[in-house]
């Protein structure tokens, strides 16, 4: 089994490109090749989704790729188990993104403990905002285990606070509302970015909505990584297990773009 | 206690984007809730308008049956919209005005929140939007009517299980997409802080009343008070006032659909789990890997796999007993109440009834309950029917 890098490894290679894909969807063979595809076509870090019967901070594409996994029968362990096997084949920085109950449900110490076994370094959990970060912060740290933490449009006097508690990278939502293709992103981030950078030198990565090669040029004028979800996962809604080769030029594209 | 919090219970799950806008509401809330001109402001509304203070009634009738406890009846049906729901949203979409909003959106189930939301914004010229799921939209079309008649838009929700819980995550991304001039009338004792709160406050005007009610008509307090659960609004608006009375027993009467044991029910103290969902920390009706599972019940209003987090609260600390109650039970206390007291009530209500009915014989007759009738039965004639292989049309 390889050591994982870990997610200071994923920002050492200037802008990082960050796709996220749901695990399961719509297999879990499938998802490790897509893994593997992309960490080939230039991928810095991956978001592994853990998917969730009521995802509320997701946009339609990443709700039906939830269904469609659980439906194949994804289940946690199961994608441990993925995570443990794609680490005899490679060394990439992985986290996880996942709302809190299923992790909640699985036993934070569990939970943790697995994640540090198979190599991840990180996870997204967007219903669990700074004020309940103590559910699990401490588990997590024991286990070597980030928690990201999320900044929103309307974070404002909150972002200091954020910014400066905050492990791994910073994750900056850019518009309001759900995950999803978004033609225009209206957000003053540049502003946001401002804010944060007062506070800390933490990594910070921008998603929501982001689509075009052009739109993450610019995201990567203003921040240090670009992320990347439904866009992906509508390719894999369109070829199922046939994906691969079109995610990997997706991906080949994009990190192209923001090089 | 820690703020926002009933115990372990409560906090507040929520995506950032919602974050400070949770925050503005607190402090809105924590300031117009103190201001009197506020609060006479909503007091004209629910006695000029929606009708309170509602009635107490003594069923006679139905105590005469029983044999044993005095019955008295909590009349929320006879609120204006037919359910207690109406003292919720009219305290919320006042607060909304007066935070300077001009739009609410609202979940609903079986459509009385959804009916009571557009009242509401209609009253007090707001804008609503209302999110039902497309398979209640289906089985409730006459109140998805009624509400675009009362200048709401309604959106059919088609993800998930297209049920209630599913209309309360559409609602929750619409919100997290639109807060500026948008409040989110939340119609339940659930969610994040500080909508249990706020809820059960303004819900609590049912336990206020009934309190002084009974101490003037009976002159003593009851022995027990029964009201459904679903999410828990008019169950907690009625124990809310007896939390303090020790001797008051205070009982929640769940749906237990086709039996807790069937896997078809919405029995959540019975069923679920500790868990994280629409943002509290309660019990939850979930698998093994903390995936939110379907509930069943014959009542659209009780059909949520949650439990509002200071009912998971009086539940642990053993102050309220909560029971389930089968769709054939609850069916048969809706006919009953029909024909002992002339009173159709809302099939959410008849689990009430029908738990009274298995307790009262056993009670000495010197014992009196209080029975929460949340709602009217207008809506459920149809479904009744059909439970009873009759086809109606209208």
């Amino acid at each position: 089994m390889k050591k994982a890098k870990t997610i200071r490894d994923a920002f050492a290679n200037g802008k990082a490109f960050i796709p996220f894909i749901t695990a399961g969807d719509p297999d879990l063979e499938s998802t490790k090749k897509f893994i593997l595809a992309m960490e080939k076509a230039g991928a810095d870090l991956i978001e592994i989704g853990i998917p969730f019967s009521d995802p509320i901070a997701e946009g339609i594409v990443i709700q039906e790729a939830d269904i469609r996994a659980l439906a194949s029968g994804t289940t946690t362990d199961k994608i441990f188990d993925m995570v443990e096997e794609l680490r005899e084949e490679t060394d990439m920085p992985l986290v996880f993104m996942g709302y809190l109950n299923p992790v909640f449900y699985y036993g934070y110490e569990r939970f943790f403990t697995r994640c540090e076994e198979v190599g991840i370094s990180g996870v997204i959990i967007p219903d669990l905002p700074f004020e309940e970060k103590d559910e699990c912060a401490d588990i997590a740290a024991a286990h070597k285990v980030d928690v990201i933490s999320m900044i929103a449009p309307t974070s404002e006097d909150r972002i200091r606070a954020i910014a400066e508690n905050a492990r791994g990278f910073l994750y900056v939502v850019s518009s309001m509302g759900v995950t999803g293709v978004r033609s225009e992103i209206k957000t003053d981030l540049s502003s946001i970015l401002a804010s944060i950078r007062q506070a800390s030198d933490i990594p910070a990565g921008i998603g929501f909505g982001i689509n075009t090669p052009e739109q993450a040029a610019k995201m990567a004028g203003i921040a240090d990584a670009v992320i990347v979800g439904s866009a992906i996962v509508r390719m894999i809604a369109e070829y199922g297990t046939e994906a691969a080769p079109f995610i990997s030029d997706y991906v080949r594209r994009m990190k192209d773009a923001i090089r | 206690m820690k703020k926002g919090r009933f115990g372990e219970f409560g906090g507040q799950y929520v995506p950032e984007t919602l974050m400070n806008e949770l925050i503005r509401l607190e402090e809105a809330y924590e300031h117009f809730k103190n201001d009197p001109a506020f609060t006479e402001e909503l007091t004209a509304l629910l006695n000029n308008y929606a009708g309170r203070p509602s009635l107490l009634y003594y069923a006679e009738k139905m105590t005469e049956d029983l044999g044993g406890a005095k019955v008295f009846i909590k009349r929320e049906d006879l609120n204006h919209t037919g359910s207690h729901k109406i003292n919720n949203v009219l305290g919320q979409v006042l607060l909304a005005k007066k935070m300077g909003k001009t739009r609410v959106i609202a979940e609903t189930g079986a459509g009385q929140h959804g009916v009571a939301a557009a009242t509401a914004a209609a009253l007090l010229g707001m804008e609503c939007e209302v999110f039902m799921g497309a398979t209640d939209c289906e089985r409730q079309k006459l109140n998805v009517y009624r509400m675009e008649l009362l200048g709401a838009r309604v959106h059919p929700v088609r993800s998930g299980s297209r049920v209630l819980k599913d209309a309360v995550n559409e609602t929750m991304r619409e919100w997290a997409g639109r807060v500026d001039d948008t409040h989110y009338v939340l119609g339940s004792v659930m969610g994040p802080h500080p909508f249990p709160t706020i809820v059960r406050d303004f819900q609590s005007v049912i336990s206020r009343e009934a309190r002084a009610q009974i101490l003037e008509m009976d002159g003593k307090l009851p022995d027990a008070v029964l009201a459904c659960v679903g999410g828990g609004s008019n169950a907690m608006g009625m124990f809310y006032h007896f939390i303090g009375d020790k001797d008051v027993r205070l009982i929640g009467c769940e749906a237990a659909g086709e039996g807790v044991e069937t896997g078809r029910h919405a029995a959540t103290i019975a069923k679920g789990r500790l868990g994280v969902f629409h943002g509290m920390k309660s019990y939850f009706c979930q698998n093994e890997y903390g995936q939110i599972e379907e509930v069943y019940s014959i009542s659209a209003g009780l059909d949520y796999p949650g439990i509002g987090p200071e009912h998971a609260w009086l539940h642990d600390t053993g102050r309220a007993e909560y029971v389930p109650v089968t769709d054939e039970e609850a069916v048969s206390a809706f006919e009953y109440l029909a024909r002992t007291e002339g009173i159709i009530c809302a099939i959410e209500s008849a689990h009430a009834v029908a738990h009274a009915r298995k307790i009262i014989p056993s009670m000495s007759k010197d014992k009196s309950v209080i029975i929460c009738l949340s709602g009217r039965g207008d809506k459920d004639v149809a479904a009744i029917a059909r439970y009873r292989g009759i086809d109606l049309r209208e």
